[in-house]
């Protein structure tokens, strides 16, 4: 047997997610539980992440499959292969080219469009497992929009470190209601969650579907007196000079030198490409 | 200001085959405002159960004990409680509080309890302390750690703190010294001028002739065995 | 005055054997009234009813709220039992881990009641936490560590200052004391008397220790296989006990 169904998945399992990513958008943050399938590849890979984006793909979408920024890492390669194979859709690089995109751990620095899709992976898609380990318990907190443990999350952050140490998975609040994790995304991401493009979050082992649909009010958690902070590290790209993109430091040698560089790889060469035309 | 009306009490040991013993029968009698009645009677006469009913700590089965405007008897345990924090004092005789409690506190509590501020309470708490010369380097300290006499006189401090126009004294003058004794007596003597309601039990005969302006003798009221 | 707690006629039954049965009592502002029996005589059952924790096959539990005036705890909707729970409730357990979250400092503990019911401010949280720290004797310089770290007395501290500084109405306290050294119970019974006067609660205190009881509680009733068999203020009962069982209760345990 070669054929392979379109992405696949069976139609009656892509049409179950369906259902739970209409489900997700209906109810912005709120995690909708799904029969999430075994795939090909093991768990803490993107399974839930490759589920929805199987879900959402047709003949003609161009894919687009990045790991923290990379499209080169051995996860990104081996994902937008996967749908190469089994969808034969087309597949590129370049954020604007691109009709879904799948990342994990980071949104595109371009801002993304509204005939585009992201899709995210997610570890864990329960902002409250933390504080309460307790999946009867943080349900209940959800449907009474009972969220003040999150903020003695916050808390402990500054009475340990000073300030909200929380860098990536920060939490937010979407349309007032939801309190969502944003997958381990570093929190300058957040302001990007605000997005035309619609957003779609996939956890594969724990079998959860959530969803920001477009231009959807998020507000990350803060204290009156300790704001959200979106800040990063203070320096400009070392390849591209860009001064307000995520940078991933690189150790270059083994005497302590580095450099950082920005981790969205397409941004930066889109930049470098335009430096050397200028 | 006290009026007791043919009271009865007796007493069911339901472990014991149920034996009834009557111990009160048809006790009256009156206390004026400024006005201290002593108990009298042998030990056993009841002495100590009437004045326990007085307070509300043993249930009369019949009759009525009226202190200021409450029968205690058959009262809601709410409105005894309420008497007694305003209106009703009692000094026993053993101290039963919280260990661990300074005694300045012990003795200030009667008038937290009925909302002094805490400076006014202690001041009192002070004074009253001074006047019955509990040395100070013990008033940071629980009472449960001091002698008899001393804990006998923080019992008494605590009962004056506030100024109860309905007062019970079991023998407050037991285990005291001379001059203990006589701050007692004073301490006594002020209450009734003040307006004070007193039934007490004093062994000491002295101590009784000199405060007391009436005796009540309890043995009057002991039923006669059939 | 208006009772802050009036219940009536609440029985809980687990198949065929009764929980509590046809239990009735008024509680009055500032009231700490103490439920005494043997292990199975229903007084924990009671107390869970009471809270909202389990629900009863009948009765009702009226309870004057701030806003509305009395309200039939059991007919709320649970949101608002919950909320009740947060604010006008406080609940204290016999084991300090139950009551506390135990990988949370102890200021993220005092704390937590007011950020649910949504304080956003930091430094007056911190503020508000230091404070209750210190009115429950825990020393300032502890806000950051973890209740793992403390005693079982400072934890049973720290789980009342999570419960108070709400300023709530009404405590529950489920054997409070139970569990702890002699004189460390001194030290929280002391504690609990001087919060209970200063803040004017109400509290509603279960245990089968009559000595805890007779320091604490104005009123007390006897319970035994599930039935409220005696009531009455605290030392007469504890001194003059009518009922068979409570004379029994009484005559076995030390001189209290």
């Amino acid at each position: 047997m070669t054929e392979y169904n379109f992405a696949y998945l069976d139609e009656q399992t892509k049409r179950m997610i369906r259902r739970a990513i209409l489900k997700g958008v209906a109810v912005p943050g709120y995690q909708v539980p799904f029969a999430s399938r075994e795939m090909p590849m093991p768990y803490g890979w993107g399974t839930g992440g490759v589920q929805v984006t199987a879900a959402c793909l047709t003949p003609d979408d161009t894919l687009k499959v990045i790991d923290q920024g990379a499209d080169d890492t051995t996860n990104a390669v081996s994902i937008r292969k996967f749908f190469e194979k089994t969808a034969g859709v087309a597949v590129t690089e370049r954020t604007a080219e691109a009709t879904i995109i799948q990342t994990r751990h980071r949104i595109p620095e371009t801002l993304m469009r509204g005939d585009q899709i992201l899709v995210v992976q997610v570890p864990i898609p329960e902002p409250l497992r933390f504080l309460e380990p307790s999946e009867v318990e943080t349900r209940k907190m959800h449907s009474l929009e009972e969220y003040g443990l999150m903020h003695v999350k916050l808390y402990e952050d500054i009475a340990r470190h000073g300030e909200i140490a929380t860098a990536y998975a920060y939490p937010v609040k979407v349309e007032d209601r939801y309190v969502m994790d944003p997958s381990p995304i570093p929190k300058f991401d957040n302001p990007k969650l605000e997005s035309a493009a619609l957003q779609l979050f996939g956890a594969g082992r724990e079998q959860r579907i959530y969803a920001v649909p477009p231009h959807t009010k998020v507000v990350s958690l803060d204290f009156d007196d300790h704001p959200f902070d979106p800040s990063k590290a203070p320096h400009p790209c070392a390849l591209c000079g860009a001064e307000g993109s995520y940078l991933d430091e690189v150790i270059t040698d083994d005497k302590g030198g580095r450099m950082f560089v920005c981790s969205d790889t397409d941004f930066c060469a889109d930049r470098r490409r335009e430096g050397e035309a200028a | 200001m006290i009026a007791v009306q043919d009271l009865v009490k007796t007493f069911t040991l339901h472990n014991q085959g149920a034996t009834v013993i009557p111990v009160i029968e048809g006790a009256s009698f009156q206390v004026a405002p400024g006005e201290c009645v002593a108990l009298t009677g042998e030990s056993g006469a009841g002495k100590s159960t009437v004045m326990r009913i007085l307070y509300g700590n043993y249930l009369a089965q019949g009759g009525s004990v009226r202190i200021g405007e409450v029968d205690i008897v058959g009262a809601e345990p709410r409105a005894i409680l309420e008497l007694r924090r305003h209106v009703l004092g009692y000094v026993s005789q053993f101290l039963r509080v919280v260990p661990r409690v300074p005694t300045l506190d012990v003795v200030a509590e009667p008038l937290l309890t009925i909302g002094w501020s805490d400076a006014k309470a202690h001041d009192r708490a002070r004074a009253l302390l001074t006047r019955l010369r509990i040395p100070e380097r013990l008033w940071s300290l629980s009472p449960t750690t001091f002698s008899g006499g001393e804990q006998q006189r923080v019992n008494i401090a605590r009962g004056f703190a506030h100024r109860y126009p309905a007062l019970l004294l079991d023998e407050p003058t037991a285990s005291l010294d001379a001059t203990n004794r006589e701050t007692v007596l004073t301490l006594i003597e002020e209450a009734k001028a003040g307006g004070a309601a007193i039934v007490g039990i004093f062994h000491d005969l002295e101590a009784r002739s000199r405060v007391a302006d009436r005796e009540v003798d309890v043995s009057r009221f002991t039923p006669r065995a059939a | 005055m208006t009772p802050l707690l009036d219940v009536q006629a609440l029985t809980k039954r687990y198949g065929g054997r009764i929980g509590c049965a046809d239990v009735a009592f008024t509680l009055y502002p500032g009231e700490v009234l103490g439920i005494v029996g043997e292990s199975g005589s229903g007084k924990s059952t009671l107390l869970s009813c009471l809270a909202g924790h389990i629900a009863p096959d009948a009765g009702q539990v009226m309870f004057h709220t701030r806003v509305e005036g009395p309200r039939d705890v059991l007919r709320m909707s649970e949101p608002e039992r919950r909320m009740l729970g947060r604010t006008d409730w406080a609940f204290v357990h016999q084991n300090p881990r139950d009551g506390l979250r135990m990988r949370i400092s102890a200021g993220g503990n005092v704390g937590e009641r007011l950020m649910a019911v949504g304080a956003r401010h930091y430094g007056e949280i911190r503020a508000q936490a230091l404070d209750w720290l210190d009115r429950v004797e825990i020393a300032g310089e502890r806000i950051d560590d973890r209740p793992a770290a403390f005693s079982g007395g400072m934890q049973q501290r720290l789980q009342i200052a999570r419960n108070l500084v709400t300023g709530p109405r009404l405590i529950f306290m489920d054997e409070p004391t139970g569990g702890l050294d002699v004189s460390v119970q001194a030290r929280l019974l002391d504690l609990l008397r001087r919060l209970v006067r200063q803040m004017g609660l109400s509290a509603i205190v279960v245990t089968h220790d009559l000595a805890v009881v007779r320091l604490l509680a104005d009123r007390l009733m006897v319970m035994k296989d599930g039935h409220v068999i005696e009531t009455g203020l605290t030392d007469q009962v504890l001194d003059d006990p009518q009922a068979p069982y409570t004379q029994l209760l009484v005559s076995s345990v030390l001189q209290v």
